[in-house]
């Protein structure tokens, strides 16, 4: 196994994994459920996934993030709320370094995953995104690639080319984005054949495959009706055991369905951060009342 | 009912309707006249001797353009794999580095490339690949028609490229796929139609091209299959028979040419079936 | 490595949280350098590609410049023999057979270009536009040799002397009409090569005009042809220079069909039906041939001029056609 080429033996890579999450660490090859403690305090749980320190976020001359401190868990499922233009889309893209693309962004601050600096000198933006991955609002499966090619491209295009784990990976990841027993005989079939929520399966199914630490989902809902939705919401719900999900919705019914913490942004600043059942029931400040309670939106 | 006046703009309406169909009629004319003649003239002489046989000193008869049809074919492939990879990547440039600014310059610099007449670029050949060497060949003629190809494919990759979604580089990138495989692998490959058809039609267009070749190959009247000496191209047979004295050379001055346009036209009609093949999809 | 016995069948995700080996994360950014290297290598090749013309074209003028000075553009000396050389019969011949290009192809142009935005039925403008490309695809040697065989006898024995017989009293008309191989014939020819181009530009110019202003035009009572004319046609009117400029850029380039009917004579006429010659023309017959210096200088010195007036034209054009495309929306 290669580690990264850097400066410093730097852990940006994936032989490095925390010793303090002894979870992960599976030899057998026998799921071992990990009874899925969804700790109602984020303190509850040993480990933070992203530890967000003072960001700010500027695209050109305007400031979509301000000083957001943050610390979100590992292990559970985080949402983000908030009205449109709030910056929640923008704090998910910094977590997995895909604002840079955008010309004339920058930021200020510190985002720790893990423990180690996202955006030090000499880490690799493309290491980052193997290891943080994401799906869209709207589901791009590639189109000149089939529904296997689809999954797989994430692995192939890495220099994975043993076909047994292509194949075990492809199964495992179409059965987590439930889309196995839908597709499994044509898998050949070009990507875009799929109805609209069988394609955000696909793209999950896709981001899955090369099995990031941690998923980030920017509204992977909304394109979709409401049957689809659900299937989505199940398996936000089967991985939380194993992953952590950061997902940013406009839909706060849904952040109260699927998560066990949820932000509240406003006009790009954290307002308040807390379990889910807090934020909704009894939240402490005043603007986060008057958003859940549908005041404004 | 209509007033004067209003009957008078009216009439004057349908009397500019008529002239814009006239218009079009015109327009049509010449390709029609053209193929009436290419077909009238050439067809005749188009037979197993032009396409196997060499040139014959006059007067005899019964010579063809073999080696002039295989010459063409030897140049125009030279001058696409110099054209191709740079005219390909500098799209690429275009398209996903480089800056607002630069780019606008690139673009504006390759269009008026396209613009220069070819002969200028003949000349240009020759002062680089012929004078110096004091000899014509191959080589030079392919360097001056690839000079022309190479604006043509950057502007068409450029533009199919940019129509590819923007949604397929970030989910790529989303999901650590280093950048050049992304372009390579995911971006060239959906655009790949639009890429084909480009060059297909840059291909089309150099096939055509004499006067480019006039001082850079030269012409020869025998297979000759050193590419660093004259050779036999088709459009430049085309031309010299047309020149010359002879009638036997006239009719196949004419053959040439109904061959020259059907392989031009077999270009752009590939190019229509790709493009209809994409509307499958 | 999972296995597949383990996997349940329902929905439960397999927690597996080995990664894949990196097996060329270590090459990615050296694969993203040498690519993005590569590209920009094609970049500049064709910057220098543009600065090779150029230089090739001034360096070889550059004795002909010496010894003729500006007296080049205006002497009408021709002579290999004596070599004194003058470029003034070619630029007239170009300027000349350009001209008569224009007149002829902008207003079929523009015509045929609104008949394809606005008057034509629907079902009708696909195979036109697909028989302007192929037009547009025609070689200009296929030109050459069909206006020496077929439109030059045509010219010479029906339209020069019925052109002579009803408008003789002009000047450009007069003079013999047994050549055939004139000014007028290559004036012809090139106007055929550049319908194309000046009708597709056009009708492009003309789609991307908003609908909104026909639509307010008609509101007003206003006729077909008005609509056309105060709506479209002038709120065009640069796009629609644009295209005439383009064409003009072409024309002054075309070398193959002109060479082959306009007489290749080094001389200034007012006659239309006398040969001429012009730049392009002048370097395919005589660059081959060219055995001096001062001969393959002078010629260079014309392809210099030549390839100038062009950039200069093309200049013109792209700045005129964006000068138009930055208003306005596109129409389907």
């Amino acid at each position: 196994m290669n580690p990264v080429i850097t400066r410093k033996p730097f852990s940006m890579s994936d032989q490095a994994k925390p010793a303090a999450d002894s979870s992960t660490v599976a030899p057998t090859p026998a799921p071992r459920p990990n009874p899925a403690t969804t700790a109602s305090t984020p303190t509850a749980k040993a480990e933070v996934a992203f530890d967000i320190q003072d960001l700010c976020v500027f695209y050109g001359k305007t400031q979509a993030i301000k000083n957001v401190h943050l610390q979100i868990p590992a292990m559970s499922v985080t949402a983000i709320i908030g009205p449109s233009g709030c910056g929640k889309s923008t704090a998910l893209r910094a977590l997995n370094r895909m604002h840079e693309l955008t010309p004339g962004a920058r930021h200020t601050g510190k985002i720790l995953m893990k423990g180690e600096d996202l955006y030090a000198s000499h880490v690799d933006a493309t290491v980052v995104r193997r290891r943080v991955g994401m799906v869209f609002q709207k589901s791009n499966p590639f189109p000149t690639l089939s529904i296997a090619e689809n999954v797989l491209v994430g692995l192939r295009l890495n220099g994975m080319r043993d076909k047994t784990f292509l194949n075990n990976r492809l199964e495992e990841s179409l059965r987590m984005a439930a889309l196995w027993d839908e597709v499994k005989d044509h898998l050949n079939r070009p990507g875009m054949s799929l109805s609209g929520g069988q394609q955000q399966r696909l793209c999950i199914a896709r981001a899955l495959a090369v099995r990031p630490e941690i998923l980030l989902m920017d509204e992977p809902c909304s394109a979709l009706d409401p049957i689809a939705t659900a299937k989505v919401e199940e398996l936000i719900h089967a991985l939380k055991s194993q992953y952590t999900v950061v997902i940013v919705t406009h839909n706060m019914q849904q952040a109260a369905r699927v998560s066990e913490n949820t932000a509240f942004f406003y006009m790009g600043s954290l307002i308040e951060f807390g379990p889910t059942e807090q934020i909704f029931m009894n939240p402490k400040n005043p603007q986060t009342e008057a958003y859940v309670s549908g005041r404004f939106g | 009912m209509l007033t004067g006046y209003a009957r008078y703009r009216k009439y004057k309406s349908a009397f500019m309707s008529a002239l814009a169909v006239f218009c079009a009629i015109l327009v049509v004319t010449p390709l029609g006249l053209i193929l009436f003649h290419l077909l009238k003239q050439g067809f005749s002489s188009l037979d197993w001797n032009f396409f196997t046989q060499l040139p014959r000193p006059e007067p005899e008869t019964g010579g063809g353009m073999a080696n002039a049809i295989v010459g063409s074919l030897e140049i125009i492939g030279l001058a696409m794999a110099l054209a191709i990879p740079v005219g390909v990547l500098g799209g690429i440039y275009l398209s996903e580095y480089g800056s607002e600014k630069i780019n606008f310059w690139i673009r504006f610099g390759a269009d008026i490339l396209n613009g220069v007449p070819s002969i200028v670029w003949g000349m240009t050949a020759s002062a680089i690949a012929v004078i110096p060497f004091h000899t014509k060949s191959a080589y030079a003629g392919a360097l001056a028609l690839g000079f022309i190809a190479v604006p043509l494919i950057l502007r068409t990759t450029e533009e199919v490229l940019v129509l590819v979604p923007n949604s397929y580089r970030e989910a790529a990138m989303a999901l650590g796929i280093p950048r050049w495989k992304i372009i390579v692998h995911i971006i060239l490959r959906t655009a790949m139609k639009g890429l084909v058809t480009g060059v297909l039609l840059a291909t089309g267009r150099i096939a055509g091209e004499t006067a480019p070749l006039i001082f850079t190959v030269l012409g020869n009247d025998y297979w000759n299959h050193n590419l660093a000496q004259p050779i036999a191209a088709l459009p430049l047979q085309v031309y010299n028979y047309a020149k010359s004295a002879y009638e036997d050379q006239h009719q196949q001055a004419w053959a040439g040419a109904l061959v020259l346009i059907f392989m031009v036209f077999l270009l752009s009609v590939g190019v229509r079936v790709i493009a209809t093949s994409r509307k499958r999809n | 490595m999972p296995t597949l016995t383990d996997l349940p069948i329902s929905v439960t995700p397999v927690p597996s949280h080995e990664h894949f080996p990196i097996v060329n994360a270590p090459t990615s950014r050296f694969g993203d350098r040498l690519f993005y290297s590569l590209t920009l290598a094609a970049v500049i090749s064709l910057g220098v590609l543009f600065a090779t013309v150029i230089i090739v074209q001034v360096n070889g003028s550059h004795m002909a410049m010496q010894k003729f000075g500006w007296g080049f553009l205006t002497s009408k000396a021709w002579d290999p023999v004596k070599l004194d050389f003058g470029a003034l019969p070619f630029i007239y011949g170009t300027v000349v057979s350009s001209l008569i290009a224009l007149l002829i192809a902008v207003p079929l142009g523009i015509g045929t270009a609104v008949f394809l935005t606005d008057l034509a039925p629907v079902k009708m403008r696909q195979p036109l536009v697909s028989v302007i490309e192929m037009l547009a695809a025609v070689p200009s040697i296929i030109w050459g040799l069909w206006g020496i065989f077929v439109m030059v006898p045509w010219l010479r024995e029906h339209l020069f002397p019925f052109l002579q017989k009803f408008l003789g009293f002009l000047p450009i008309f007069q003079g013999p009409t047994y050549y055939g191989v004139s000014m007028l014939a290559a004036g012809i020819i090139i106007a055929i090569m550049i319908l194309p181009i000046i009708t597709s530009v056009s009708r492009e110019i003309l789609r991307s005009v908003p609908d909104l202003q026909r639509e307010a035009a008609y509101g007003l009572g206003a006729t077909r042809w008005e609509v056309t004319r105060i709506a479209v046609l002038s709120y065009a009117r640069r796009g629609l220079m644009g295209a005439a400029v383009l064409g003009l850029g072409r024309a002054v380039g075309e070398t193959m069909a002109v060479t082959m009917v306009i007489g290749n004579v080094p001389q200034i006429s007012s006659s239309l039906f006398d040969p001429g010659y012009t730049l392009a023309s002048a370097i395919a017959n005589q660059f081959a041939e060219a055995n001096e210096d001062i001969y393959r200088s002078a010629l260079f010195e014309i392809g210099l001029v030549l390839m100038g007036v062009t950039i200069v034209i093309n200049i013109l054009a792209l700045l005129l056609i964006k000068a138009f495309e930055t208003p306005g929306s596109r129409r389907a």
